[in-house]
């Protein structure tokens, strides 16, 4: 592990400010990804500034029935809140479907947006990957990609500098993505509130980026507007319990006289980004709530799929996932 | 780059002087000869290196030394008073709940971390019902919340009711 000056600020701009200072530093929530990113050479900042006990621990009210969730809230508390059980359970889930006991006490609501792919290329310092090491290749293209992303990903060929073909791997952004959260920023020019499909960027021509935040901005909260309709969080995987997704959904339905109302759908483990499923959801809006809708919605927002050699197995499944998902939601809104 | 700090572990006070990279972990092993926790996979991964850091299990070997401040840390040493071991110690011997022993302490630490969030209330991933007052430890979640501990010789068939006992005991399963 590359040697490290570790710093805590007094209060956030603090904490901006000696990161603005500090090109290669990077501040440090609960670290379950990071320290384990800086032991195997992936990560190498050469300061940490220590927020995980600077941005709020609290879930408070928006007037709007919403909530704000502090940054600094653990992954397990906020899972075991109330009020997310009752009026967000497609997070509370999403959460719950995350990591094990141990991890998700330690990880923080503004860390868990921010982590990073699981893909064994990326994590192997010996091996090519674009967005460890721009213009080194994709070890996956070509590889083990079995679970890798099926859509947005950049498919220039194997030699393309850009090539990336990575997926997300959280849970709990998955379901904020699905529930329009909004995510607040605290940078070095000032504060910026950030729509969370906004947050997370596809590969383009710099797989590096996971994200459109600057260096030294510093997420402070999110923001959950009202939902007021029945949601779920559904997640497939190879392991029962402790396992990154192969595919999962967020989803919320709103039926009124047999006819979709409203609908939210984001997929899990398909793209470089939690992936809102904006055409499907186009596609449902005014039809009626039928088994035979759901499969076009979902055909319709998987007709994109681009699976590589061998993960085509995830476009049925996500298919699958979509229908099944959205006609439980639908028999729960009767 | 060294720094000063002072670990709480098992109800003492260790000042150290730590390079800034050392894990929890390492700090109990390596510095405090405190081996109670075990070095698994080093990844957050195997769960043998669980211990508590104010009541709450965590995974040591990815907190930074340097990060745990005036939090109290407990090994599953510490769970034991003195002489008397802690209530899962025993139920773990009496249900034959290993075999090679060296994922015991992280089992046993992390298994009193279940044990208090089941008391809060807290549900898991395989709760049905999310609005539950209480939380209710049945085989299926303890296998649930048990995931994050790995156990090689598969000594899982007597660790579930070596922990369901204790549970039994404690109110928090029927």
């Amino acid at each position: 592990m590359r040697e490290f000056r570790y710093e805590r600020a007094a209060d956030v701009a603090g904490a901006v400010a000696l990161l603005a200072d500090a090109p290669q530093g990077a501040f440090l929530g609960g670290g379950t990804n990071l320290v384990d990113l800086m032991k195997l050479g992936v990560a190498t900042p050469d300061v940490l500034v220590d927020v995980r006990e600077l941005t709020s621990r609290e879930v408070t009210e928006l007037p709007d029935g919403g909530l704000r969730i502090g940054a600094g809230v653990p992954n397990a508390d906020l899972a075991a809140d109330r009020r997310v059980r009752e009026r967000f359970p497609v997070l509370a889930q999403a959460l719950l479907a995350g990591a094990s006991g141990q991890l998700r006490n330690r990880a923080t609501t503004g860390g868990n947006l921010l982590q990073r792919t699981r893909c064994g290329y990326f994590t192997d310092v010996t091996r090519p990957c674009n967005k460890r090491s721009p213009g080194s290749g994709c070890g996956a293209l070509e590889g083990v990609h079995r679970n890798h992303a099926i859509l947005g990903q950049t498919l220039a060929g194997s030699d393309h500098p850009a090539t990336c073909v990575a997926t997300h791997p959280s849970d709990m952004a998955v379901a904020m993505v699905a529930l329009d959260a909004v995510v607040r920023v605290h940078g070095p020019d000032g504060e910026r509130a950030v729509p969370i499909t906004d947050l997370h960027r596809l590969p383009g021509d710099d797989p590096s980026r996971d994200t459109t935040l600057r260096h030294g901005e510093l997420i402070t909260a999110i923001d959950l507007p009202a939902l007021g309709m029945p949601s779920r969080y559904r997640k497939v995987r190879d392991r029962a319990s402790f396992a990154f997704a192969l595919v999962s959904i967020a989803a919320a339905l709103r039926v009124e006289d047999g006819v979709v109302h409203d609908v939210r759908l984001a997929l899990g483990g398909v793209a470089h980004a939690p992936w809102r499923a904006t055409a499907a959801e186009h596609v449902l809006r005014g039809l009626p709530a039928t088994e035979d809708s759901f499969a076009r919605a979902a055909e319709s927002e998987l007709e994109a799929a681009t699976p590589l050699r061998d993960n085509g197995f995830k476009v049925p499944l996500a298919r699958n996932l979509i229908v099944r998902t959205l006609v439980d939601l639908a028999e729960s809104s009767r | 780059m060294d720094t000063q700090i002072t670990l709480r572990v098992d109800g003492a006070a260790h000042p150290l002087t730590v390079d800034t990279r050392t894990t929890l972990l390492d700090a109990l092993r390596e510095r405090l000869r405190n081996t109670s926790p075990k070095k698994g996979c080093d990844h957050g991964q195997c769960g043998a290196c669980t211990v508590l850091l104010d009541g709450r299990r965590v995974n040591s070997c990815l907190v930074l030394a340097v990060t745990v401040g005036d939090a109290e840390v407990t090994t599953s040493d510490g769970l034991a008073e003195g002489d008397r071991p802690h209530a899962l110690h025993r139920s773990f011997v009496e249900h034959d709940a290993f075999q090679c022993g060296y994922c015991t302490p992280g089992q046993v630490c992390s298994a009193a971390g279940v044990l208090a969030e089941a008391r809060a209330g807290w549900p898991s991933a395989v709760t049905d019902d999310l609005h539950a007052a209480d939380a209710e430890l049945t085989d299926e979640e303890i296998r649930e919340r048990m995931s994050g501990n790995l156990c090689r010789c598969a000594a899982y068939a007597n660790i579930v009711p070596a922990v369901a006992a204790v549970a039994e005991a404690e109110g928090v399963r029927r």
